[in-house]
């Protein structure tokens, strides 16, 4: 059996209430390829800290392979990400896992693995050349478990729980490398919508409590509006937009990004754009599309 | 009792699962000290367990200690030496590539260790240090090899295995012809380096099989902190923070190090490599690697075949690897069946 003292770890709560330390995560003329073909060419960006960054656009714009980029999930063929004033390329990547997490799209869990020890596996950052698990490794992953409501299935094998629940356990694992930056990419695929909100709600908590800087790649164009302070808009490796949701979503910039003819309305609920795509079937001859002009259907 | 430090599902579920290890190991302690006592009593000359104990220490009548000591206690000793390596490459393999398939001897880096040791042995005329040497010279070729032909952007444990099998093939033509080219040599040497045996192992073989298994083990030690996160796939490998290539060369050259040692003194032992990890995974079944646990599950495996293979096939003697191979081809044969459905799953 381990003591473990009660006094052993601060909750992270009270040394960061909002209060962010690591600095913006930046791009500075960054270019990332796939077999020498080039995806993204000399993008500048800045995501700041503190705040819940979705970088949105269609399929096949760059969007995955540029955080894949700044988590150092695939290499820059030019240029460099910083995150405040330390260099994210050049660092020792041991290093960088303490700063910043990330979830990358596919996750699969070996067979047998249970919930606890999975997200055990977050704290490697944090341990030696042996990886001897500690019981201030226990506090770290049960507060994590807590924190994604997923402190009842510690004992479970992650292949037996469903869809939302070892997604919640996949981002327990990135919560628990205790990172002041976290990185999502595409976290809410293949769940529900209700499992969709569940998951951004916790996003938001994550943020608004600890001060996390958040950076998710989303499909899910409302669900963006909604939950991101910051929102990137990206098409073909370039940024097409940034800035709040409010003043990046409009119907020319949705235009412009996704080819997609669409209203935007006020959310009724949160009160963010909300994109209502209009489509070939429901545009009757003569009804006036947004802007006020007639656009032939083709 | 705040959540924040008190933590007992998390602790319960670490202590069961180093209890449940330790249940694991002490039992094939057990196993393998049961099946030492009996490889040390049965045979042409049969002793009591007393009898043999004393001959082990140096007491007892001329013939017992010539029995126990210079006939049982070496091949004694090969089985559970090469069983360890064999164990602890084909855990190393199987998890660093994320494939059950990925054992050193279906990929033909076995194959190539053979080859390595032969041309040694046979080409060059040597022995000794030189014979192991050959092995790991052979079997570092291959796994280089494979990895040339396998690597496009990161590797791709697939087309590894898939390229492995290729070259595996390749090593075994090789084999055969550089053994029906010396003709000079008895059937014995060709026998040990097509299928394994343990018999016949020297005390200098066997010294130096111990003293770099216990190197290797060490490296292996080392290493294995990586493979809990080589373990969820490459792009969570490296946001825990482990250079993911590297890590995994590194690994596999402490694999192939142990394989070329074990298959320099005993030759390839079939499927031993293949099969002892997945038991181990079995019994210990909580998505780790089963390092330890593949050791003790490889010494048990491969002192049990040498048993059969002296006393209990059809009353003939027979080398040890014939029956690891007829224990282990049955395994792979539902392993390649079931495959494609659990990966699925």
């Amino acid at each position: 059996m381990i003591d473990i003292p009660p006094t052993t770890v601060t909750p992270r709560a009270s040394s960061s209430s909002g209060a962010s330390r690591s600095g913006d995560l930046t791009a500075h003329g960054v270019s990332i390829g796939y077999d020498g073909h080039p995806v993204i060419e000399g993008l500048d960006l800045t995501l700041p800290e503190g705040r819940v960054t979705a970088i949105v656009g269609p399929n096949a714009c760059g969007k995955s392979t540029l955080l894949r980029g700044l988590a150092r999930l695939h290499p820059l063929t030019a240029g460099r990400v910083t995150l405040g004033e330390q260099e994210v390329t050049a660092m020792p990547r041991k290093a960088l896992a303490r700063l910043v997490g990330v979830l990358p799209q596919s996750s699969v869990a070996p067979d047998g693995v249970r919930v606890a020890e999975l997200v055990g596996r977050g704290r490697f950052p944090h341990q030696g050349w042996f990886g001897r698990h500690s019981s201030d490794d226990d506090v770290v992953v049960q507060r994590s478990l807590v924190a994604t409501g997923v402190a009842d299935l510690a004992d479970r094998p992650v292949a037996e729980l469903s869809g939302g629940q070892r997604q919640r356990v996949w981002i327990a694992m990135v919560l628990a490398q205790e990172t002041d930056v976290v990185l999502l990419d595409e976290p809410t695929t293949f769940l529900d919508v209700t499992h969709q909100v569940e998951l951004l709600d916790l996003l938001h908590d994550l943020n608004r409590e600890h001060g996390t800087t958040v950076v998710m790649v989303l499909h899910e164009l409302n669900l963006a509006a909604r939950y991101a302070d910051h929102l990137v808009v990206m098409s073909a490796g370039r940024v097409v937009a940034q800035g709040t949701p409010a003043d990046v979503l409009d119907e020319a910039t949705v235009l412009e990004a996704f080819g997609l003819d669409a209203r935007v309305v006020r959310d009724p609920v949160a009160g963010s754009p909300m994109i209502v795509p209009i489509g070939r079937h429901h545009r009757p001859d003569g009804t006036p599309a947004p802007d006020g002009s007639t656009e032939p259907t083709s | 009792m705040t959540p924040l430090t008190v933590t007992p599902a998390v602790t319960a579920v670490r202590t069961r699962r180093s209890r449940r290890r330790a249940v694991v190991l002490a039992s094939l302690a057990v196993l393998v000290v049961a099946l030492a006592t009996l490889a040390l009593t049965v045979g042409a000359a049969s002793l009591s367990p007393g009898r043999a104990l004393l001959a082990l220490f140096g007491v007892g009548d001329a013939g017992d200690l010539f029995v126990v000591q210079r006939l049982r206690l070496p091949r004694l000793g090969a089985a559970l030496l090469a069983g360890a390596a064999f164990g602890l490459a084909g855990a190393l393999f199987q998890s660093t590539l994320r494939n059950p398939l990925a054992s050193p001897d279906i990929l033909g880096i076995a194959g190539g260790a053979s080859v390595g040791a032969v041309t040694v042995l046979l080409g060059l005329g040597m022995t000794g240090m030189a014979v192991s040497l050959g092995a790991f010279l052979g079997a570092a070729t291959i796994a280089l090899l494979i990895w040339f032909f396998a690597w496009r952007q990161g590797l791709h444990s697939i087309r590894f295995v898939l390229v492995g099998v290729g070259f595996a093939y390749l090593a075994a033509s090789l084999l055969a012809w550089m053994l029906a080219s010396a003709d000079e040599r008895d059937a014995a040497t060709a026998l040990v380096w097509t299928v394994g045996s343990v018999a016949d192992v020297r005390g200098a073989e066997l010294v130096m099989l111990g003293v770099g298994l216990a190197v290797l083990t060490l490296a292996a030690a080392v290493v294995s902190r990586w493979q809990g996160p080589l373990a969820l796939g490459d792009d969570h490998a490296r946001g825990l923070g482990v250079a993911t290539d590297s890590a995994r060369v590194t690994t596999l050259l402490v694999a192939v190090g142990l394989v070329a040692l074990a298959t320099a003194t005993v030759g390839p032992l079939a499927f031993v490599a293949l099969v002892a990890p997945a038991i181990a995974r079995r019994l210990t079944d909580d998505g780790g690697p089963a390092l330890s646990v593949s050791v003790a599950t490889g010494a048990a495996l491969v002192l049990s075949a040498d048993i059969v293979a002296q006393h209990g096939l059809l009353g003939v003697a027979a080398p040890t690897g014939i029956v690891t191979g007829i224990v282990g081809a049955p395994y792979l044969l539902w392993l390649l069946a079931t495959h494609e459905r659990r990966t699925r799953a």
